[in-house]
């Protein structure tokens, strides 16, 4: 191509949108955690609708769990990927196991909206922010099994080629040399992304961010107190917990 | 001994007469919004019945409650790996169908409806979706045994009743029920809270009062089903869980709980109960038999100086013990021993005592004159039209004994009131009576006194809550009056 026209779209793409998406991400979840928490929910629907509930979250939740840990390993230890790659039967395992927590996303995204289409209650409980968060994983999740069928091998070209560009974006010094030669399918699930991530926040996504770890190690019973218990030793009360 | 004191509550069932009157108090305050409407915090069910939500004491299907285990208690609807597994679908979860789907009728249709040969309805419509909706069930769709082939006779309480007593319960001339009017029992051990993934439920350490921190709050929904009574519900609009509050700000300002206040048959007593934190665990851990007692044991003397001391040096108020002296839930629960927990066997230990009913009254016809006392006196008990079995599911885990002691004292009470005021039986035989009840002449005076000619006052003895003294201890009480009291800074709407 000529011209400065495909250049600069991609700048504006690969540089300006992830950092955009980020900030957007990082202001509007802190704003919004601060002075309107009480939104923070999973908005759950299971008790308005008890059985296809099943079928669409579970898969669905577990499929882009595994996927999303997926992309971060990748990120994160590119090399010891690469290495565990090298050997060709361990490479079709991880291939193959990454295409099938695709489907399973899809699968439980598909009977997710189909269950909104056609449960009027569950339509009740639906915002237009929830049917734009639906086209927005139907791109992401469709583009990415795309890519995985028809550009093999994308657990290693991740680390080899998403990874660095990632790294240089973190890094502030952006490097788009990566990204620019990839086919537009993977550009489109890297754009995709970023809009996702700039979306995050007005949208129920958010309950992700609240995912509840201190359970793990509290203690069975929870008690407050009502500002400072007075004893009449005078000892402080310190105990807020059972 | 590590002394709290807990807001307590006592309903006499023989006296509720079964008017919905404190459900309906309770919903025009609380539960009236937008996702609520399904809520009933107070409700009344007629026992036998499957009650509200269906079957909630079924608890095979519900899962609520602790299990106990080789030793040690755990909820039967989670564990902490389950709640990582299973957050995203919770398997033990009721739907709305398990409850109802609210609605309300097109009332506006009867004012439009075209001249016709007709008289114009007003059709039903769904609360929830705004659609026409067949009517096929309500919070109380078995109110005084309605449908009772589907409802009375599917309660899980006929458990261990013979196929002759349950066909009795329901046969002609024999038929009998009473209510059962329920709210949060803000439990010692509520499962509830310990079900929360979120940390959101707490229980008021000065109070003892069990709520759900609307902000915390994620709608994870494992309260709902870790609730073995059923009283937290799922707000579908707003994605938070809801449950009754005991009117905490009423309470706070002196006044009884909306639902007491209101009850037409008189039936509820509230009251403080001092009890010993320390023994919670091991309470919570005894064999079934024997849980009504231990649970008791934990409930202090408030008289005891000993306790008082202890009460005192862990941060319970001086008006606060005074409160709890004259405590009318001490004195059916500890003194008396007529008031037994619901279903103690989920071992959540609840704070709400129920006295057990006696009616229908007990006769017997021989020629013309009705007479209800034989040389042994309580025979009818056992032959009660409710059969004590039944009873016993509900209020004894099972086991006779408590709720046989309890209808015992209540029916000597009775016999030996009648004695005093009509004098058609002999005092001697009433009072040989009470002694059989374990029962004094002063008790008995007493238990009449609370249940009969009780006043507003000895029914409620609200201890000073003393919010405003803790609220001075962390902030000027001038900058305090221009913020939000307790609720919102925000509007508490839902979420995009
Ligand atoms: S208001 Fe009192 S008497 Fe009436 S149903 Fe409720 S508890 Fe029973």
């Amino acid at each position: 191509m000529t011209g400065p026209g495909p250049f600069f779209l991609d700048e504006i793409f690969f540089v300006v949108m992830p950092y955009l998406a980020f900030i957007i991400f990082l202001l509007v979840s802190i704003r919004r955690y601060l002075t309107q928490s009480f939104t923070f929910s999973s908005l759950s629907s299971q008790f308005l609708e008890n059985r296809q509930h099943f079928w669409g979250l579970v898969p669905f939740h577990y499929g882009i769990i595994a996927i999303v840990t997926g992309h971060i390993i990748g990120f994160l230890i590119p090399r010891e990927v690469l290495a565990w790659n090298s050997q060709p039967l361990r490479l079709y395992v991880l291939e193959v196991s990454a295409f099938v927590f695709g489907l399973l996303t899809l699968v439980g995204l598909v009977s997710v909206i189909v269950r909104r289409f056609t449960v009027s209650k569950i339509r009740m409980v639906t915002s237009t922010a929830d049917w734009i968060l639906f086209g927005i994983f139907v791109v992401q999740i469709l583009s990415g099994l795309y890519v995985a069928a028809f550009h093999g091998w994308g657990s290693s070209w991740f680390a080899a080629v998403a990874t660095p560009y990632l790294w240089s974006l973190l890094t502030l010094s952006p490097d788009i040399a990566y990204v620019t030669a990839m086919p537009w399918m993977v550009k489109l699930h890297i754009v995709c992304a970023y809009v996702m991530i700039a979306f995050f926040p007005f949208t129920r996504l958010v309950h992700a961010l609240v995912v509840p770890n201190p359970y793990l190690w509290r203690k069975t019973q929870v008690v407050r107190w009502y500002g400072i218990r007075r004893f009449a030793s005078g000892r402080p009360g310190a105990d807020r917990k059972m | 001994m590590n002394v709290r004191s807990q807001i307590s509550m006592v309903f006499h069932l023989d006296k509720c007469i079964g008017c919905h009157t404190c459900s309906i108090a309770c919903k025009n305050i609380w539960t009236d919004r937008r996702g609520t409407e399904y809520m009933w915090w107070n409700n009344v069910e007629t026992k036998p019945g499957t009650g509200f939500p269906t079957q909630w004491e079924n608890q095979e299907k519900y899962r609520g409650g602790w299990e106990k285990k080789n030793g040690s208690i755990n909820l039967r609807s989670t564990s902490k790996a389950r709640t990582v597994t299973d957050i995203f679908h919770n398997p033990s979860m009721p739907g709305m169908d398990d409850y109802y789907e609210p609605w309300t009728y097109k009332y506006d249709e009867l004012f439009n409806a075209p001249e016709g040969p007709d008289q114009p309805t007003a059709k039903p419509v769904s609360m929830v979706t705004g659609e026409y909706i067949n009517l096929e069930a309500g919070p109380n769709w078995d109110d005084d045994l309605g449908g009772s082939k589907i409802y009375a006779e599917n309660d899980p309480n006929l458990k261990g009743l013979t196929a002759e007593q349950r066909m009795q319960l329901s046969a002609i001339e024999r038929l009998v029920f009473f209510y059962f009017p329920r709210i949060c029992n803000h439990c010692l051990n509520p499962s509830c809270v310990a079900a929360c993934p979120s940390g959101a439920l707490y229980k008021r350490g000065e109070d003892g009062i069990v709520l759900i921190d609307q902000k915390r709050c994620r709608g994870w929904r494992s309260c709902v089903a870790a609730c073995p009574y059923k009283k937290t519900f799922y707000n579908w609009t707003t994605g938070k869980s809801e449950k009754c509050i005991l009117c905490f700000p009423r309470l706070e300002t002196g006044q009884a709980p909306a639902c007491f206040h209101s009850c037409v048959g008189r039936i509820r007593y509230l009251g403080v109960l001092l009890y010993d934190a320390d023994r919670l665990e091991g309470v919570a851990k005894s064999p079934d038999e024997e849980l009504i007692d231990a649970h008791r044991s934990m409930i202090l003397n408030p008289n005891d100086p000993a306790v008082i001391a202890a009460a005192l040096e862990n941060g319970v108020h001086e008006s606060v013990i005074v409160s709890a002296q004259k405590s009318p839930v001490y004195r059916f629960v500890k003194e008396w021993k007529i008031a037994l927990p619901p279903h103690i066997e989920y071992r959540t230990l609840p704070m709400l005592f129920y006295v057990p009913p006696m009616s229908p009254v007990m006769a017997e016809k021989n020629d013309d004159t009705v007479g209800s006392v034989s040389d042994d006196f309580f025979h009818d008990i056992e032959q009660a039209r409710v059969p004590l079995q039944f009873l016993a599911n509900l209020f004894g885990a099972g086991h006779q004994g408590k709720v046989v002691y309890a209808l015992k004292k209540q029916k000597a009470v009775r016999t030996y009131r009648r004695a005093v005021t009509v004098g058609d039986i002999d005092i001697k035989l009433a009072e040989k009576m009470l002694l059989e009840a374990d029962c004094t002449v002063e008790q008995a005076e007493a238990i009449y006194q609370l249940t009969s000619l009780c006043t507003f006052d000895d029914r409620f003895v609200i201890p000073p809550m003393h919010r405003e003294e803790a609220i001075e201890m962390m902030k000027d009480p001038h900058e305090h009056r221009s913020s939000v009291g307790f609720g919102f800074v925000e509007a508490p709407e839902r979420g995009l």
